[in-house]
């Protein structure tokens, strides 16, 4: 049980009691008439910082970006009615990804529960499908152990978004405060350590494969830094090789020559035919989502498959698995490599000398290839632009952060940016949320204030939150923001030409604002590339900017993203770029319905 | 989802916190997921630990239906998760009150066949019946079909609880 004092202080000041015994040194937020008593409390101390959002989806955005980068919860503010439905979009894109989150809603005083009160707005019952879990704290007595538990369930086991909804006279009346509890939760206990005899199975069927892969997902970063050594450390002692999800990019160091790169629809050809070959799969903190699996019926026909996951519903959801191993990534993998070492089961080393063979020459094959014209004049290709941000920053050698909006650049930014590090990138995968990117980069910044922070991002996708340059420059955050202009909402141009006949409705953005005087005007500063000899000086002025940069990129209008794995395909069905041929099957009726 | 294809019927217990909002999460979760509620029950249990029972009665595959479990098992005021139809036999009962209307012979029909389905008559007119009658679903069905061309009018039914057969408990 937790302790409770008697001292009683206004509900307000013992959230915020809460909240520091929690660890939390930022909110993002912005007010309203419910949380005007919260705004007051923290306006009269200085162990939490407010950050001052321009909009409640970009508030919950931030703390994923900052959540994502710390591995620590993010922490929102909203006010009751509008503050709280603009905050849904952000709820539901930290659900899917599995971002640790608590949100704090305001909300009417209890009396008025339930009357159409002056911006009520039912946010448990709205959020309910929105939330890992939601409180409505009703009495001030529990006030206190709410906040406390609320972010023990963000936290844990699979990590999500957490609502809190606080009736206005719950925050102004006196209530008691308690200390986070010692005993367990009393029904919510994750499983955090593998069963031994699932991890004996595992080896025994890792022993055996000749045609082995390791498929890792986001899953291994939730489970911090150490998780990703261990996973490295089990590719390497294994020397099979390893691909990943766009959300587990940087667990495993792009540069090891074990790495595939990343898999699925947009995945390199040697990690999707290596996973349709694989005779056995380790998936560790991957989901088997439908952008990685293609056509279920055809994934990986010959494989046995062990799944590492810490949320049993994520096993044998999709795919069915041989082995079933419940529990913490990190203290899975940490089990695996001492059971690899205590088996002294031989390797089929032979074998595996084989497949890498197979795998190199499906490496060989360069699916990422794409042919820049360097002459002045010529037109950017959005993949080079993206792979000499990415050499120009490695060669800089400072700490660098990428975010992402959503589309092709997206992509092509998985694709061609190269991660060494967990924690280093944050898309929005799950929900696939356009206007995700710059927000979360303002939220890691804040969180590393001396790192590189840049969002890659498409014209169309930053419109969605450009409000929040107006945050960047009020908190002096240099983030960059690298535009891949391709005057084209390009991922659905894409799927237009190949699904849809070319009939590119409605996918074009008539009207575009002139970017570089966009930032200006929000005291940022502007910069544009039209043709390839200005690309490089962009990029570089970009860096050696120490304020909030625009850059505004003019890429190849009709670039596709490949390879492609059209829905409703298999992996051996990828369709290639116009330098491959492709063994595509093309789209088939039932493929067509599919997003 | 290949090699997973035959249907069945699940009886799943929920122990709960007894708290607002619980019954709303549950049925979401089906609603939203789009699995299927056959029968819903729920009501307190175990009075001093602020618990409730619900008992759900679902269909699907294999798959689907571990998937359900695993699912009711992560929402956070879920204590236990019980699939009665798999951990061993179970008894399932449902409370019906069946109105007849009905005149003449049909009457003494209708008393006849409450009889051998042990349904007793908990309110009479001349020209109606009410049972109530507790059972098996089936039985309950089963008695409902005879009833039908005897003038049943009305019917409102508890759903079902379960729980295990001998000495095993959720
Ligand atoms: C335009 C677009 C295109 C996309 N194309 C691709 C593509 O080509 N390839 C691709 O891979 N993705 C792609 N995605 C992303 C895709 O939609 C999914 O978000 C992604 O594949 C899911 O990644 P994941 O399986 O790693 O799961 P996540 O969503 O990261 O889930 C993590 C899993 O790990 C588990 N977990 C959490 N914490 C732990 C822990 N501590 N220990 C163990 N397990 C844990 C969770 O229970 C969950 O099952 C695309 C998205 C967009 C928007
Ligand atoms: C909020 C939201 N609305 C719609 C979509 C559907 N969508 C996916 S990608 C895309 C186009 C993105 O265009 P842009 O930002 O220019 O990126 P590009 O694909 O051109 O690189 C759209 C509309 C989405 N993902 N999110
Ligand atoms: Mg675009």
């Amino acid at each position: 049980m937790a302790m409770t004092t008697s001292e009683m202080r206004p509900g307000a000041e013992v959230l915020l009691r809460a909240l520091k015994e929690q660890g939390v040194e930022v909110i993002f937020g912005y007010p309203g008439g419910a949380v005007l008593p919260i705004y007051d409390a923290i306006f009269q101390q200085n162990a939490i910082r407010h950050v001052l959002v321009r909009h409640e989806q970009a508030a919950v955005h931030a703390a994923e970006g900052y959540a994502r980068s710390t591995g620590k919860v993010g922490v929102v503010l909203v006010t009751s009615g509008p503050g709280a439905t603009n905050a849904v979009t952000g709820l539901v894109d930290a659900l899917m990804d599995s971002i640790p989150i608590v949100c704090l809603t305001g909300q009417v005083p209890t009396h008025l529960i339930g009357n159409d009160a002056f911006q009520e707005a039912d946010t448990t019952g709205i959020t309910r499908p929105a939330t890992k879990h939601n409180y409505l704290v009703r009495k001030s007595e529990d006030l206190a152990r709410v906040v406390h538990e609320a972010f023990y369930v963000a936290r844990s086991g699979r990590p999500g978004p957490v609502v809190i909804d606080l009736p206005k006279d719950i925050v102004i009346n006196p209530a008691p405060y308690a200390a986070p509890a010692t005993a367990p939760h009393r029904s919510y206990r994750p499983v955090l350590d593998p069963a031994p005899d699932a991890i004996a199975k595992a080896v025994d069927l890792l022993k055996g494969a000749k045609r082995p892969i390791i498929y890792t997902g986001g899953g291994v970063i939730n489970a911090g830094p150490a998780a990703a050594a261990m996973l490295t450390r089990l590719v390497r002692e294994t020397g099979f090789p390893c691909t990943s999800t766009l959300m587990g990019l940087g667990a495993c160091p792009a540069s090891d020559p074990h790495f595939l790169g990343m898999l699925g629809m947009h995945g390199t050809v040697e990690a999707n035919l290596a996973m349709h070959g694989c005779d056995v799969m380790l998936a560790v903190g991957a989901r088997f989502d439908d952008r990685v699996t293609g056509r279920l019926a055809a994934f990986s026909p010959q494989a046995k498959k062990i799944h590492i996951d810490i949320d049993p519903s994520s096993i044998n959801k999709n795919v069915a698995v041989e082995v079933a191993i419940v529990g913490d990534a990190g203290r899975a993998l940490s089990a695996l490599l001492d059971a690899w070492a205590r088996n002294t089961k031989p390797q089929d080393r032979p074998a595996l000398a084989a497949w890498w063979r197979e795998i190199e020459a499906w490496r060989g094959r360069d699916c990422l290839r794409y042919t820049q014209a360097t002459a002045p004049g010529a037109i950017i290709k959005p993949q080079h632009a993206i792979r000499r941000l990415y050499e120009i920053t490695r060669d800089l050698g400072r700490e660098t952060f990428i975010t992402t909006e959503v589309g092709q650049h997206q992509m092509w930014a998985a694709q061609h940016f190269r991660f060494e590090r967990p924690n280093h990138w944050m898309t929005s995968g799950g929900l696939g949320t356009m206007g995700y990117g710059l927000p979360a980069a303002m939220g890691v910044q804040i969180a590393h204030p001396e790192a590189l922070v840049i969002d890659i991002a498409g014209e169309a996708s930053i419109l969605m939150n450009i409000q929040e340059m107006s945050t960047l420059s009020q908190y002096r955050l240099p983030v960059k923001v690298f535009i891949l202009n391709n005057q084209y909402m390009g991922m659905v141009r894409q799927w237009q030409e190949l699904l849809h006949g070319g009939r590119y409705a409605e996918s074009y953005t008539a009207a575009l604002p002139d970017f570089v005087r966009l930032a200006e005007s929000f005291h940022a500063v502007g910069l544009r590339a039209r043709t390839i000899e200005e690309l490089d000086p962009v990029i570089h002025e970009m860096l050696a900017t120490d304020r909030a940069v625009i850059a505004d990129i003019a890429v190849d209008q009709a670039e596709n993203c490949f390879p492609m794995i059209p829905s409703g395909a298999a992996h051996n069905e990828m369709i290639l770029g116009p330098e491959h041929e492709s063994e595509a099957a093309g789209i088939t009726d039932e493929g067509l319905v599919l997003v | 989802m290949a090699n997973d294809t035959g249907f069945r019927s699940a009886t799943i217990s929920v122990l709960v916190d007894n708290e607002s909002g619980v019954l709303a999460r549950v049925i979401g979760l089906f609603s939203g997921r789009g699995y299927n509620i056959d029968s819903l029950t729920v009501a307190p249990v175990e009075d001093g630990r602020g618990r409730s029972r619900i008992n759900v009665v679902t269909s699907g595959t294999e798959m689907v239906i571990e998937q359900i479990k695993a699912q009711l098992d992560r929402l956070v005021p879920v204590h236990r998760v019980a699939d009665l139809s798999k951990e061993g036999p179970h008894l399932a009962r449902e409370m019906a009150l069946i109105k007849i209307l009905c005149a003449g012979e049909r009457r003494a029909e209708a008393l006849r066949l409450a009889d051998a389905f042990r349904a007793r008559v908990v309110d009479a007119t001349t020209e109606s019946f009410v049972f109530e009658m507790t059972g098996n679903p089936d039985k309950l069905d089963a008695f409902l079909d005879l009833m039908r061309p005897l003038g049943l009018a009305e019917v409102s039914r508890t759903g079902v609880a379960a729980i295990a057969r001998g000495t095993r408990v959720i």
